[in-house]
């Protein structure tokens, strides 16, 4: 499905992240993957990659830097000649409720998840508007459609997301290139090991389980491919009915 | 030079006549969008080889574009 194609995916070593890649790659496309910081994850997710045949190259870098997300998509464009698809799934949680929720904390949540986003729209902008197509998903969530206690700054951050989604979206529809948005709800990954025990949560579920990685990156696929051209600004939940 | 090679690439685009095109005619009235401009902008990037550094500029008519390239080429 993705044969020829280069994504970009950031958070790409671990959790949903590693998903889309594997998944793209299972379909053809050639990967780069950016991760912040886990060496150990980032190599053994590439070594995953290149077993199914696919180019694959990880890049260490924090998409909250303007100029290190700027400069991490020239070498990739040099790298691979191109770039078709971008995965916005970089994120980070602090939670803590309001009155414990320092500013910082507040601050680089935005930074990465929300004002990341953006530095990496900013920089395949101009190579997409060039070839007049493209593929751009960011990675939003439930929290930030219906809100979280706790997560005042996560959820603001995705919410965020949504908007910046549908503003790009919109500035590029006549260009043929998509921006659209996941919202996952609970998906079993590092991020979420400290609830996923917690058989409450799942009963709030309808589908009365989490969700996987690969439940999210089978959606990732549509999105990045052929098949869903004619949808743009949209945000898909992925959360076992949970927000309903 | 800057100029005609503005007007030729409009021309181009638009598929008129590059004579048609004068310093003082608008964007808007030729049916160019913001984002015909930017891509006009890139095109013209690769053409001078000088990297221009894109939202600070209001860029309404041929005449601003070709103020903004020169000013980089100095």
């Amino acid at each position: 499905m993705l044969k020829g194609k280069t994504a970009v995916v950031t958070g790409g070593s671990r959790g949903i992240g590693k998903a889309i890649c594997l998944k793209f790659a299972e379909n053809g496309a050639d990967i780069a993957f950016l991760y912040a910081g886990n060496t150990a994850a980032a190599e053994e997710t590439l070594k995953e990659l290149e077993s199914l045949g696919v180019k694959a190259k990880a890049y260490q870098c924090n998409v909250s830097d303007a100029d290190a997300a700027a400069e991490v998509l020239r070498e990739i464009t040099k790298d691979f000649g191109g770039i078709q698809i971008l995965v916005n799934n970089a994120g980070i949680t602090k939670d803590k409720l309001v009155p414990m929720m320092k500013a910082a904390d507040f601050d680089a949540v935005i930074d990465t998840n929300l004002k990341g986003t953006f530095y990496m729209i900013k920089g395949v902008y101009p190579l997409f508007l060039k070839q007049k197509s493209g593929k751009i998903i960011n990675i939003s969530s439930v929290s930030g459609l219906n809100g979280n206690a706790g997560q005042a700054n996560y959820s603001a951050s995705k919410a965020g997301v949504v908007g910046l989604t549908k503003s790009v979206a919109k500035e590029l529809a006549s260009r043929g290139i998509c921006c659209n948005a996941i919202a996952p709800g609970f998906i079993a990954t590092d991020m979420t090991e400290t609830f996923t025990g917690n058989d409450a949560l799942k009963d709030a579920i309808p589908m009365k389980r989490f969700g996987t990685p690969e439940d999210v990156a089978k959606l990732a696929l549509f999105l990045a491919s052929d098949e869903s051209d004619y949808i743009t600004g949209e945000v898909i939940r992925i959360d076992g009915g949970m927000a309903m | 030079m800057v100029f005609e090679k503005i007007a030729a690439m409009l021309a181009e685009k638009l598929e008129c006549d590059a004579a048609d095109i004068k310093p003082e005619t608008e964007f808007g009235t030729l049916g160019i969008d913001s984002l015909d401009v930017m891509e006009l902008l890139m095109n013209l990037e690769e053409a001078f080889g000088t990297e221009i550094e894109m939202g600070e500029n209001k860029i309404n008519t041929v005449s601003d574009l070709v103020t903004l390239i020169e000013s980089k080429l100095d």
